[in-house]
């Protein structure tokens, strides 16, 4: 009886606890920034909820750095507003500060300074005391590997542990809301994986933006992806979202082998006549594409096709949509548009 | 208790870098220089520190534009600045903190001239008293250029500029009561317009401290000047902040 109740309770839960994922943890409205006649964020709107890793796409000079700018504080807003976990940053500046954890462009920091010291002052002045201070930034220390250069000046350190402090220091506090400008960038391959999994584990947790140039890394950490340019947002939805739109999305790509490939022709006419496909594109080294028409799956139909006609088959993949592309046709048409 | 991280951190600051040393031992041996041939020390036959305190404006006007200049400009330069600014600090803590920092810092190469007090007190018997209200005098001034110097600092990321803006505008303060501009004001200006001018320089109520004599208004003069300045110094902060 009393179980039934609770299932009941826990149902309703479920549910409370999924309009609170959806609550949003930042919200930004409206949010312009003027550079004297240069319009640098124009009308920028957005809410990222507990949960979301929210990235900011886009060419340099889009507006990406000049928004997280200005939800940390660091830029006064033109026009706007900017609500960080229910406070109003403009009116309220200290106490939105205080729920942000914030890696700036570049990673600044105090370069006569070794990471231990910075860590500590980082700590006083967020106000993380006693042993909680200490453990801290133990922890942030192992988390971000840090040990061997702990007690070195930070101006000696590689481009990459430079990167690797600003993010210990942006973490160190376990803020509520944690913006990114390029964590990852002058990583190399194995630090950039590492810093993508900290990002992952640290998801559930947080709020979270971060800004790149590494199409890559919003399908590998982003739950969600907004493309900037021109201070405006052009683009915003989930990786698979923005990748639906390009034209590869669907399209069947078949890899054909050396000495075996008929002429091109022949192929894309017996292609051609697969039923729902729309055109055939075929490229170097006997790669074609296979482009759908809209909704319509045709990858067993063209495999089929394949097997009847003996051709040898090296690769065959659905292709779930090119971010490249999809970037450079959205931002490039803004570019001309405006 | 932000003002107080910062203020421990930029302190430590200089002490991990050569700017420390390098200040000091040039502050140590141009003061000596100063004291002992320009000031004629053995030859006054005096037992005080007056030749060390007639010198000493001069030094400052350039020994501490050169410690001020750093103090904006290269948080700006560096990208620090947007750090600092977006942890949970208020404008003012940081100012303040970064300019006590500084203040503390030209205060311990003050009191490393004690040889000097320590060779008087050996060689004779001078009044301690006029020589404590002459630190005390100096230290007040060094606060005055300080204030001014971090305040241009915050116009510019350029530390050469920041420097060269700094001397300037300190040289006019600390000349402002030396004769040579009083005498080219006294020929035409009234004597209200003169006191006011006068009112105006470090060296006047730098010099009444020194005779021994700390007066209130002489107090109240660098206080309000720092206080001043140092508010200047927010308000070009917070400016440069929704100006970019």
């Amino acid at each position: 009886m009393m179980n039934g109740l609770r299932e009941q309770g826990g149902g309703a839960n479920i549910e409370t606890r999924e309009t609170r994922r959806v609550e949003a943890m930042l919200e930004v409205s409206n949010l312009v920034r003027r550079f004297g006649a240069f319009t640098a964020v124009d009308g920028i709107s957005f809410m990222v909820g507990r949960g979301e890793v929210l990235g900011f796409l886009g060419p340099n000079g889009a507006g990406k750095s000049t928004t997280m700018k200005m939800i940390t504080g660091f830029l006064g807003a033109t026009e706007g507003e900017i609500k960080v976990g229910g406070v109003d940053a403009i009116a309220n500046p200290l106490a939105a500060k205080r729920l942000i954890g914030y890696l700036p462009e570049g990673a600044p920091a105090y370069p006569d300074m070794t990471p231990a010291g910075y860590l500590n002052f980082i700590a006083q002045i967020r106000g993380v005391h006693g042993a909680e201070r200490k453990r801290r930034i133990e922890e942030m220390v192992e988390r971000i590997e840090l040990q061997r250069v702990l007690h070195q000046p930070i101006e000696t350190l590689s481009k990459g542990f430079k990167r690797r402090v600003g993010l210990a220091q942006a973490l160190l506090h376990d803020p509520e809301i944690l913006i990114l400008d390029e964590p990852t960038d002058g990583l190399d391959p194995n630090q950039k994986h590492q810093v993508r999994n900290l990002i992952a584990e640290l998801a559930p947790e947080k709020a979270i933006i971060i800004s790149t140039h590494i199409l890559e890394e919003v399908s590998a950490v982003c739950s969600r992806a907004m493309i900037i340019a021109r201070g405006k947002v052009v683009a915003d939805g989930t990786p698979d979202e923005l990748m639906a739109r390009s034209r590869f999305h669907n399209a069947v790509v078949v890899q054909l082998r050396g000495e075996s490939i008929p002429a091109f022709d022949t192929i894309r006419e017996d292609v051609a006549r697969v039923p729902g496909v729309e055109r055939v594109e075929t490229e170097g080294d006997g790669r074609i594409l296979v482009f759908p028409e809209p909704g319509m799956a045709v990858a067993d139909q063209v495999a089929q096709l394949a097997r009847a006609r003996g051709w040898e088959v090296a690769g065959f993949h659905v292709d779930q949509g090119r971010l490249d592309e999809v970037f450079r046709s959205i931002t490039i048409g803004e570019g001309e548009a405006a | 208790m932000n003002a107080l991280t910062i203020f421990r951190r930029e302190l430590g600051g200089y002490f991990a870098t050569p700017v420390a040393y390098v200040f000091i031992v040039i502050f140590l041996l141009t003061t000596a220089a100063f004291t002992f041939y320009l000031g004629n020390f053995f030859e006054r036959g005096q037992a005080d520190l007056k030749s060390f305190f007639t010198y000493l404006p001069w030094l400052y006007l350039f020994l501490i534009p050169a410690i001020g200049m750093r103090l904006w400009s290269e948080e700006r330069k560096t990208g620090t600045l947007e750090l600092l600014l977006t942890l949970p600090v208020s404008v003012p803590a940081a100012v303040i903190g970064k300019f006590l920092a500084a203040w503390a810092f030209t205060g311990i190469a003050l009191a490393l001239t004690f040889p000097l007090w320590i060779t008087v007190n050996f060689l004779g018997e001078p009044d301690n008293g006029v020589i404590l209200a002459g630190y005390v005098g100096s230290l007040l001034m060094a606060g005055g250029y300080l204030a001014i110097a971090s305040c241009l600092s915050a116009t510019t990321q350029n530390q050469v500029i920041a420097f060269v803006v700094g001397t300037v505008v300190c040289f006019a303060f600390t000349v402002s009561g030396a004769p040579l501009v009083l005498e080219f004001f006294s020929a035409w200006a009234p004597d209200a317009v003169l006191n006011q001018i006068a009112g105006f320089s470090f060296l006047t109520h730098f010099q009444s401290i020194v005779e021994g004599v700390i007066d209130v208004r002489d107090l109240v003069y660098f206080a309000s000047l720092i206080a001043v300045w140092l508010f200047a110094n927010v308000i070009i902060i917070e400016q440069k902040k929704q100006a970019g």
